[in-house]
């Protein structure tokens, strides 16, 4: 089968090298985004939140989702079990006990945290997520091929999928109200419709700054640490809580981005496709070094 | 010395075994259909919790590892022009294209919208180890079916008999064959090569999908160097498996054992296998994970059998002469390498998954079972339909004739 002579095999190998060097030159272009200063985020206050669920209600009418009318969601039982957001329901909330009085029960709202570094976006096989500008993590429909590996990669469990659809099932998740209204310089569905102000959008930053000073000023009242301003490198949506956040459900997360480690060993392995061309010249090299030897003991035999 | 040269196998296509295996996959197609006209949600127990389950864990995690005796047995016959082993290339090559074709049938029904398979060709991800995974796949399986051609080419020159009025067709049918023939062999080389490189990317690429997944991955499975773990059990399990291949073929059909060749194979697996064992041994070291042992539950457990069964009782059997003489020993120690591997796919995929909300536990559903088994079947099935139909299995010839093609119109 291998008996092609020298000369054919150099003049081989230098075509395909060059072709390997021509290509990689092109594929360097991979989808990065920047980190707005600007970008903007949401503060959810759970010593705030009263549980009525009316954020609940207007995210599902702003996304055209099927929905029960807006009164129905005062009734309190559902509380009972927890609940995720899934592809019916984008954001829900969650009530956990107060230790300090049976009155006020903590709320949470829980939907996607919109990260700084995505997982998802880092981890999407054909880069159907993108991070705007304006902070927002959005799903491309038109790209998605339904792998779900965004559903692995996520460290918050939020990407949902219409396991129930044979044709065109999609990915669901909160997308910041980006294309009808934050894209707009409006305001998310949800955040508008709060009645009492437990969530409140606007620029990063200043959120950050303004949590801080709350903290400051009621120490009692919250607990010193502002989920989301670290984890996993930062995420839009931040927190404030009377209670331990990981007693509130939230994940232990570190402070480092969720796709750090996989992209430096990705970027290593293909560190500008050095280690596959070198590892195949050093096996082109092996192969003419013992095919040689095999034709002089040949000859010798002869 | 007898020489050993591949030929097809004069046999009947249909047995009791290939009756009951024709039955199972037909049993997994139905499943199948079910899965295409009411959605994944119908057919398997994956959730928003679950996104993954055993099409992903087995039929494609475990079906790349399973098939890597196509490229070692490459590196090895090839790269390093060990002739004795060119008798077991052919098996191995095929066992590696159907495994891989497969592989890319197990993607394709997994994946939401399977029609959108395409776009990763044209909408990259650089980031994204999943892409990395999916262009080498695409590729390797490629180069598996050129690396096949100069089998088809050897099938059908001078043998080219088309039916009717066709027939007009036959010499330059021929000739484009010998034209194929010619042009393959000299450039061979280079796809033996980029097989090699592709599916060490690959295989080690498929242990990196993993560690995105963080603390939601068991700390005995979660660890950087998951990639060089997956590596280095591909390679060890792809011998143990051209072995098991290579005893069940020469039973099935009747013929004996190559167990010196066998033999032979036999004493590379070992080290192999004590290289794996030392990394996965280190890596619990270094990282400390040794003390989640302690504690019973299924993770400790499956990691314990893992180990046990799929390395180091293979590694012992391996170092004993009284094995290497007998084809079933062989086989026997070689079916716990591919159990090990099997079994270290299912554990870093799903056992080793643990979502932070998940109400329940995933266990595959019966239609997924059924899939899955349906594949395996017909892939035993496509094997033996080419070992009959193609040069494939080498057998001893005893007569001297050195054409390397049969003269058109002659004799068969």
């Amino acid at each position: 089968m291998l008996n092609q002579s020298r000369r054919d095999f150099l003049k081989t190998s230098t075509l395909i090298t060059s072709a390997t060097l021509g290509l990689n030159s092109k594929s360097k272009a991979a989808s990065k985004y920047v980190l707005s200063e600007d970008r903007m985020g949401v503060l959810v206050d759970t010593t705030v939140c009263i549980g009525c669920r009316k954020c609940e209600w207007a995210c599902k009418v702003a996304h055209n989702l099927p929905t029960e009318p807006i009164d129905t969601y005062d009734d309190r039982s559902v509380f009972k079990e927890k609940r995720r957001p899934n592809d019916k329901a984008l954001t829900v909330v969650n009530e956990y006990p107060n230790d300090f009085t049976d009155k006020f029960p903590i709320d949470v709202k829980v939907q996607c945290m919109h990260c700084d570094k995505p997982a998802c976006l880092s981890a999407c096989i054909v880069g159907a997520f993108s991070k705007h500008e304006n902070g927002a993590v959005f799903w491309d429909s038109t790209k998605c091929i339904g792998c779900r590996y965004c559903m692995v990669a996520c460290p918050f469990q939020i990407p949902a999928f219409e396991f129930e659809k044979a044709l065109k099932p999609d990915i669901k998740k909160c997308d910041f109200c980006y294309k009808d209204r934050t894209f707009k310089g409006k305001l998310p569905a949800c955040v508008e419709i709060c009645p009492v102000e437990a969530i409140t959008y606007g620029r990063r930053e200043d959120l950050i700054k303004a949590a801080r000073e709350k903290i400051k000023m009621y120490p009692n009242r919250y607990v010193n640490r502002i989920f989301g301003e670290y984890e996993v490198g930062g995420t839009s949506w931040l927190y404030l809580a009377s209670k331990d956040f990981e007693k509130l459900d939230f994940p232990k997360l570190g402070k480092d981005p969720a796709p750090g480690v996989s992209e430096a060993i990705q970027h290593g392995i293909f560190a500008y496709f050095v280690p596959p061309v070198a590892l195949y010249a050093l096996l082109g090299g092996i192969m003419w070094i013992n095919k040689n030897k095999k034709s002089k003991e040949q000859e010798q035999d002869k | 010395m007898e020489n050993m040269k591949p030929k097809m196998m004069q046999k009947n296509f249909f047995t009791p075994t290939v009756i009951g295996l024709t039955i199972l996959a037909i049993n997994g197609l139905i499943f199948l259909l079910i899965r295409f006209v009411w959605g994944i949600g119908a057919v398997t127990n994956l959730d928003n919790q679950h996104p993954w389950g055993i099409w992903i864990g087995i039929d494609v995690a475990a079906g790349v590892a399973l098939a890597a005796g196509g490229f070692t047995t490459a590196a090895l016959g090839h790269i390093m022009h060990k002739d004795q082993y060119h008798s077991i290339i052919r098996p191995a090559l095929l066992t590696a294209m159907l495994g891989y074709t497969f592989v890319a049938l197990s993607v394709m029904i997994d994946l939401g919208r399977y029609y959108y398979i395409w776009h990763p060709l044209i909408m990259w991800n650089g980031s994204s180890v999943l892409f990395e995974v999916g262009m080498c796949v695409m590729i390797y399986v490629m180069v598996l079916y050129i690396e096949f051609l100069p089998i088809v080419t050897e099938r059908f020159i001078g043998r080219v008999n088309l039916p009717g009025f066709l027939k007009k067709l036959n010499k330059p049918v021929d000739k484009f064959l010998r034209v194929l023939d010619r042009g393959l062999e000299k450039t061979m080389f280079v796809f033996i090569i980029a097989g090699v490189v592709l599916s060490c990317l690959h295989q080690s690429s498929l242990g990196t999908l993993m560690v995105i997944a963080g603390p939601k991955m068991h700390p005995l499975w979660q660890t950087p160097v998951l990639p060089l773990l997956f590596l280095l059990s591909a390679i060890s399990v792809g011998f143990p498996m051209v072995i098991m291949e290579s005893v069940i073929t020469s039973k099935s059909f009747g013929l004996k054992p190559e167990t010196n060749i066998l033999a032979d194979l036999s004493n590379i697996i070992a080290p192999l296998l004590g290289v794996y064992l030392a990394f996965k041994i280190g890596d619990m070291v270094i990282r400390q994970t040794f003390t989640y042992l302690t504690e019973i539950n299924t993770s400790s457990v499956m990691f314990t059998l893992e180990l046990l069964i799929g390395i180091i009782i293979p590694l012992r059997l391996f170092l004993s002469n009284e094995i290497k003489k007998s084809p079933t020993g062989m086989a026997i120690a070689s079916f716990l390498v591919v159990l090990g591997v099997l079994m270290n796919r299912i554990n870093n995929f799903l056992v080793a998954y643990n979502p932070p909300y998940a109400q329940h536990s995933y266990f595959p559903s019966i239609g997924e079972i059924s899939v899955t088994i349906g594949f395996v079947a017909l892939e035993i099935l496509l094997f033996r339909f080419f070992v009959i139909n193609f040069p494939i299995v080498s057998v001893p010839v005893y007569s001297t004739p050195q054409t390397k093609f049969a003269i058109r119109g002659g004799s068969k």
